[in-house]
């Protein structure tokens, strides 16, 4: 009797999981925009206007699509069908040309819409469309809140996650630090502190012995530089835009100030900060990247760097070589293209969201070590950083990453 | 002979010109029913359309009907905007009644600004507004009035939900009703603005724009009605600014730059400089051509877009007012030497 409930379990069993794999075989989901051959994207991004740079990076996301296409089939068998249009970074702009993308042209999402207040603008109508709004192309820490904002992700580090990591250096490689900040009045500087003060926690009010800020309308920041190494501070983290990060290299030296010297992300510029702040100055300053730097000589012979050169040569041949927003397009358009991989036939709004909250991808053009990873509760895909310092002409990789967790 | 000058004087010119009403009824039938025979993103279009021809229109009152040129119009549209989502933002007002507020702020923005430009002719005083223009998204940003304005960041806006009643009844959406909404604001607008035009004051304006030192031996107060008309026209256009705050749902100073002021300048040269109703044609251009001109080279969009300009203004020098004025002549010579 045994043995013959147990075939009778057995074969309700095969049969139930024939039904599952029947049934899996036949549950094309799809959503807006998505047939057997195709998924339609939708996009935002500065081709005219005082931001069109930012224009470099919608064009390297549609040439990776391209090569996709031409060299894949696409994703899963669909071609990726994917319409940017201009905004000129205006917000209403914006409005107007995600309102057709979504209503109109009836994309399945809207994938790297470039800039902070542009996205601003949407936030609310996409969450209420219930419209994905995917790796949104700005730093502001807003996009990662998925219990009020689920069907929005950013994609590079926030700049808390950046204050986190600089965090997180300094516990690993400062013994008893005494950090002093100086930061930009604004919610861009804020945001930077505030991520710092979280990673140190308890610590924060002991080490952090001094804090000063400055607006932006400001001439320069030299009482703030004399005010913080008075402190006696022996950590110095730089919370400035280019224009005052020369200014407080420059000052930093002057002062004969013997602190570590920490720089945010956005004055990490050879051409826009060190340069004019004197190469030699500039030296022994250590930021964080998370990409490959393409300037550097040292990676020419990479496998990476030289699938990414062949690729811009064939499918962006006008793109700017040295521009990091190409390289920028490069990875992200690839985050994309995983997500739908793993969204293998279910194509619905729902699931696209579904797995871009459970990606955990190494790119080959990012650091060592950095990866993108996120969960239901994590939609910050990329929360770990690679340490480099400036030799005076060029950034050196410090080996080991730094990340949040 | 003398007596004569009086026969053949134009009736528009002291009676004041006939509201075309079968035409203006006509349209209104057209533009009531739109928002029901087309999807909600051109719903939301025409609901832009409507709103730039607001501010157009506020720029051709200054312009068109009074001689004074302004590059500054994105300040008052700014202006009305801020106006509307601060007060919802964080006084929690209504959204209907900061409508008519941003207008009003802009009339006493628009008046103040007016007075010092009184001594700033032609040229000079589209320099000044240029000027303007150009500060006031800087302003916007400042960190002083961050705490207010929301700095570079901006700020949200949420309007409440369609009234109850017209949901259940008509199945009206959020995008019809703002359609609805601003149709009869500019309805509204557009027959004050005919009003003006064919009143006293409005053959004031008109005289200090064709002829300023007879208009003033006449006794007209030409400070006062300089003046005042910078007052009305930024109102005009603050109450446009207003409406698109709340529609768009969201404020930033990158939304108000100097380009937004030229492409109501546009707007207003394509409609026709002193035509009210060519206002909305300026709209529908500035709305759409730059769309048009995208899909057909992304790259080269404002280039495609300039090369249109240049066509449209060749073909039709005195803008679609115009050249609907004189196809309407035209016709009527045909009509009348075949009947």
């Amino acid at each position: 009797m045994n043995t013959g409930r147990k075939l009778t379990l057995a074969l309700a069993a095969v049969a139930a999981m024939g039904m599952a794999a029947g049934s899996a075989l036949a549950d094309k989901m799809y959503g807006p925009g998505v047939t057997d051959t195709s998924i339609k994207i939708g996009n935002t991004n500065p081709y005219s206007g005082p931001a069109a740079a930012y224009g470099a990076i919608g064009k390297s996301i549609s040439a990776y699509f391209d090569k996709i296409n031409k060299e894949n089939g696409g994703v899963n068998g669909r071609k990726i069908e994917f319409i940017s249009l201009d905004d000129g970074y205006s917000p209403p702009k914006t409005k107007e040309q995600v309102r057709k993308l979504v209503e109109q042209d009836k994309v399945l999402l809207i994938f790297q819409s470039l800039g902070t207040p542009t996205n601003s603008a949407i936030h609310a109508y996409m969450n209420q469309k219930k419209v994905p709004q995917l790796f949104v192309a700005t730093g502001a820490t807003k996009w990662g809140d998925p219990e009020h904002f689920p069907w929005t992700m950013g994609w590079q580090p926030s700049y808390q996650t950046e204050g986190k990591l600089f965090g997180s250096y300094i516990l690993e490689n400062v013994k008893d630090p005494k950090i002093a900040i100086l930061y930009q009045n604004d919610d861009y500087g804020k945001d930077y502190v505030t991520g710092l003060k979280e990673f140190l926690g308890d610590k924060a009010d002991k080490m952090i012995v001094a804090e000063e800020s400055y607006e932006v309308t400001d001439p320069t920041i030299n009482s703030q530089m004399i005010k913080l190494k008075d402190s006696g501070a022996n950590v110095f983290f730089n919370v400035s835009t280019p224009k005052f990060a020369a200014q407080a290299i420059k000052k930093f030296r002057e002062l004969n100030w013997d602190a570590l010297f920490l720089n945010n992300s956005v004055s990490n510029s050879v051409g826009a900060v060190y340069k004019p702040a004197g190469l030699d100055n500039s030296k022994g300053i250590i930021s964080l990247q998370y990409y490959q730097d393409i300037t550097d000589p040292s990676i020419f012979d990479t496998e990476p760097y030289k699938k990414w050169k062949a690729f811009m040569a064939e499918y962006y041949p006008d793109g700017d070589l040295s521009s990091s927003f190409t390289a920028y397009g490069y990875l992200v358009a690839q985050t994309l293209e995983q997500v739908l991989k793993q969204a293998g036939d279910n194509l619905t709004r729902e699931n696209v969201m579904k797995e871009a909250a459970n990606l955990d991808l190494d790119l080959d053009m990012m650091l060592p070590g950095v990866k993108i990873k996120t969960s239901p509760t994590d939609f910050f895909p990329i929360e770990a950083m690679m340490p480099i310092r400036f030799d005076g002409e060029k950034f050196v990789s410090l080996g080991k990453v730094v990340s949040v967790n | 002979m003398a007596v004569d000058v009086e026969t053949i004087t134009d009736s528009k010119l002291t009676a004041g010109a006939k509201i075309p009403v079968k035409w203006v009824a006509f349209f209104i039938v057209i533009g009531a029913i739109l928002p029901f025979v087309v999807g909600g993103y051109t719903a939301f279009q025409g609901t832009l359309i409507m709103i730039y021809a607001i501010a157009i229109l506020g720029l051709n009152l200054l312009t068109g009907f009074n001689g004074q040129f302004s590059l500054g119009h994105s300040a008052f549209y700014a202006i009305g905007a801020y106006t509307a989502a601060i007060l919802v933002y964080h006084l929690n007002f209504p959204v209907y009644v900061t409508i008519p507020i941003g207008g009003i702020i802009c009339f006493v923005a628009g008046f103040l600004f007016g007075l010092p430009a009184l001594r700033l002719e032609g040229l000079y005083l589209a320099l000044a507004t240029f000027a303007l223009a150009v500060a006031v998204p800087q302003i916007l940003k400042s960190s002083h009035l961050e705490e207010l304005t929301g700095g570079v960041q901006g700020l949200d806006i949420f309007r409440p939900d369609v009234p109850a009643f017209l949901v259940d009844n008509f199945g009206l959406t959020m995008d019809q009703w703002w359609y609805l909404i601003t149709f009869v604001i500019m309805l509204l607008l557009f027959w004050a603005a005919w009003n003006l035009i064919n009143s006293r004051s409005g053959r004031a304006m008109m005289a200090i724009r064709d002829n300023p030192i007879a208009a003033k031996s006449m006794g007209i107060n030409t400070a006062l009605y300089k003046s005042l008309t910078f007052g009305v026209s930024a109102f005009y256009t603050g109450i446009a600014g207003a409406i698109a705050a709340i529609v768009i749902e969201f404020v930033a100073p990158d939304s108000f730059t100097f380009q937004l002021s030229i492409l109501l300048f546009i707007g207003l040269v394509i409609g026709g400089t002193g035509s009210i109703w060519g206002a909305i044609f300026g709209g529908f251009f500035i709305l759409t051509v730059p769309n048009f001109a995208e899909e057909i080279s992304t790259g080269l969009s404002y280039a495609i877009f300039g090369v249109i300009l240049i066509l449209v203004i060749y073909v039709m020098p005195s803008g679609f007012a115009g050249l609907v004025n004189m196809l309407r002549v035209r016709l009527r010579k045909i009509f009348r030497t075949t009947s």
